[in-house]
């Protein structure tokens, strides 16, 4: 094993994936110049040349709807958006174009697209520079939905990513990226639609994804004394592995979800859904989604924190659920 | 010009096999909702046909064209099967998109046919992926994105002019301007003449073009082609045309009847066979020959559809992943 960082996790499995395959190529604003704002291309271009590393205008609709277009001609295309908000201006070309096409051609075209983008606040970004979308895309048919929490699943799951021959949304954390992680030395890769069970416990389930993974894990440590939490990452939304967060619930007969995004309609409900119709019985108290607040992140950082859940407030989530 | 014989025979029957079908496809739709069962949005090509024939009938198969909403003569000039056509409009498994698409949605990547679009200005940013595989694979394929005068206006076309010039991408952007936007007319659309004169903005050529002249439209598409092919990136040809029927069949039309007229008086078929006669290049018992044998075809096409299976509600799910 190795130590590394999640940005440099992420630049190893697009290396990687670039040498193994010369149809994979990168495109995205200030990429060659900046190694992107998470600086996790840095030395791609000057490693595959500007012909593969290809830094656009700023144009998310052109580079988003050329990316699609490139990949039902044969390419496989990485995307880069700079930050998940932005994607509201090529929407278009990832909800109508990239997650129909194949469906509407009745099988016909085959879309090998990764989109990787940043979400998450913390960083005293405002409204505009701090969302979490992932609801957004796992509503949408088509698309497939991933948030690595560690450097191992950044890796492991970018990799799986690009081989996959659908379009795939990969969310990173921008409060992750400088976080280190321990990751094979050897290639290897994470199949989507696979949980981890990040700590083993009896008690109670949480379900924690990206960011609040650590928040999760970080609470379940300091409850150790009171309460045996266990922590599952689903790691993909779309595809979910349930086998995985229902065993741990039939095993623990509690549920709590924690996610960054605003708490209504978000993803965790989803899941919260899934559970009460399939493993009902196995539960003794009702689950619980523990989100951020529905309101645009606001600026100041009194305010913000106030909008994400932290370590204490999972830890009383937890007490609630467990007393 | 020095255009083949067999290519000019050949931009007369596709020009005669758009008008048949999308009159047979009226048909269909009218019989169908009249029996209570309304098969969508059909948009007639009716009276645009030199555009697509003119365009495509010199591309390669190997080339792509990306289509839109209008485009059942897009798909029939890049040398689509009207009886999967035909098949698609009623929504039959033998469609060519296997019923999953319908009339804004005919799909054939071996063709070179990537499809319609239900959203206007959609296309354009598509086609810059299908011209830059072939700039990154060194081949010399080239890509032509049609779309209308209403979707010029979408900021996609904005980005895409843009980035194809900046690119030298190769593909050739085609604007048809049948004057309306559904019922808004070009004058409320945008406040200069000729789209085409946007190209200087992107510093790329832009031509203006008599779309219902098949072969100035020919001409120009050629010489793009070229330019493309060589590496020379980009051309933006608008082709001024009418439509015929209302936007769609659902739509009230209330266009001016003098209008109209008037530009029927121009249609891009009778000008045609005028040509080829004057030309001594075809017979009226030969175009007539041809007609006939079209529009046994399209009725051919047309009993295969309604013959054809519907799909099986057990494969609704099918399709949707790799
Ligand atoms: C983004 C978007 N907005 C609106 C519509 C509804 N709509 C369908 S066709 C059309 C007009 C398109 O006009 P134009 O581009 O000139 O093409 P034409 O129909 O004249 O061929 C509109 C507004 C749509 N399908 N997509
Ligand atoms: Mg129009």
């Amino acid at each position: 094993m190795k130590e590394v960082t999640y940005a440099r996790a992420l630049q190893e499995a697009l290396t990687e994936e670039m040498e193994r395959d010369e149809a994979v190529f990168l495109i995205g604003e200030d990429i060659v110049n900046l190694g992107g704002v998470s600086g996790a291309l840095k030395g791609l271009a000057a490693r595959f040349g500007a012909q593969r590393v290809r830094q656009t205008p700023l144009s998310e609709a052109a580079f988003v709807g050329l990316s699609v277009g490139a990949a039902i001609t044969g390419l496989r295309p990485v995307a880069e958006i700079m930050y998940v908000d932005f994607v509201t201006v090529c929407l278009d070309q990832i909800i109508n174009q990239a997650a129909k096409l194949r469906y509407m051609s009745g099988g016909q075209l085959t879309i090998p697209l990764v989109i990787r983008s940043q979400g998450g606040g913390g960083t005293s970004e405002a409204a505009q520079h701090s969302q979490s979308l992932e609801a957004w895309f796992a509503h949408t048919p088509g698309l497939k939905v991933v948030m690595p929490a560690t450097a191992a699943d950044a890796k492991g799951l970018l990799k799986s990513a690009i081989r996959d021959d659908n379009p795939v949304i990969f969310l990173e954390h921008k409060l992750l990226y400088a976080t280190k992680g321990e990751i094979p030395e050897e290639e290897y890769v994470i199949p989507l639609g696979q949980a981890e069970v990040k700590r083993p416990g009896e008690d109670i389930t949480v379900v924690a994804t990206s960011l609040m993974v650590h928040k999760a894990l970080a609470a379940a440590e300091s409850l150790a004394d009171e309460v045996s939490v266990e922590v599952v990452d689903p790691r993909t939304l779309v595809p979910l592995d349930m086998n995985c967060i229902k065993a741990s619930v039939q095993k623990t007969g509690r549920l709590l979800v924690v996610q960054e995004a605003c708490t209504r309609g978000g993803f965790g409900s989803d899941i919260v859904r899934r559970v009460t119709e399939e493993c009902f019985a196995s539960l003794v108290t009702a689950p619980q989604v523990l989100g951020g607040a529905n309101l645009p992140m606001p600026f100041s950082r009194p305010l913000e924190t106030a909008c994400i859940p932290r370590e204490e407030t999972i830890t009383a989530a937890i007490r609630s659920l467990v007393s | 010009m020095d255009i083949q014989r067999d290519t000019l025979v050949e931009m007369l029957r596709l020009l005669y096999t758009i008008r048949a079908f999308e009159h047979k496809a009226r048909q269909l739709y009218e019989e169908n909702r009249l029996a209570g069962n309304f098969l969508g949005a059909l948009h007639s090509y009716e009276g645009e046909e030199a555009v697509a024939v003119g365009a495509c009938v010199d591309l390669r198969k190997d080339d792509r064209i990306l289509s839109t909403h209008r485009g059942h003569g897009h798909c029939i000039a890049k040398g689509a099967d009207v009886k999967l056509m035909m098949a698609e409009l009623l929504g039959k498994e033998t469609g060519i998109s296997k019923g999953r698409g319908g009339s804004m949605h005919m799909f054939s990547p071996e063709l070179g046919l990537l499809g319609g679009n239900g959203i206007m200005g959609a296309g354009l940013p598509l086609a810059l992926g299908s011209a830059f595989t072939a700039q990154y694979r060194g081949t010399d394929q080239v890509t032509v994105c049609f779309f209308g005068d209403g979707s010029s206006c979408q900021g996609t076309f904005h980005e895409s002019l843009n980035l194809a010039s900046l690119w030298k991408l190769p593909v050739i952007y085609i604007c048809e301007n049948n004057q309306y936007a559904v019922t808004t007319p070009v004058a409320e659309s945008f406040p200069v003449p000729n789209i085409a004169d946007r190209a200087a903005g992107y510093g790329c050529p832009g031509v203006v073009v008599d779309g219902n002249d098949v072969l100035a439209v020919y001409e120009a598409v050629g010489e793009a082609v070229g330019r493309a092919r060589a590496g020379n990136g980009p051309t933006l040809i608008e082709c001024k045309t009418y439509r015929y029927q209302p936007h769609c069949m659902v739509i009230p039309d209330r266009r001016d009847t003098a209008e109209m007229e008037e530009w029927q008086e121009r249609d891009p078929i009778p000008r045609f066979e005028q040509y080829l006669l004057d030309q001594h290049i075809t017979s009226e018992a030969e175009q007539m020959q041809l007609r006939q044998q079209v529009n046994e075809a399209i009725e051919a096409a047309a009993a295969f559809a309604q013959v054809s299976s519907l799909p099986d509600p057990d494969t609704v799910a099918e399709y949707l992943w790799a």
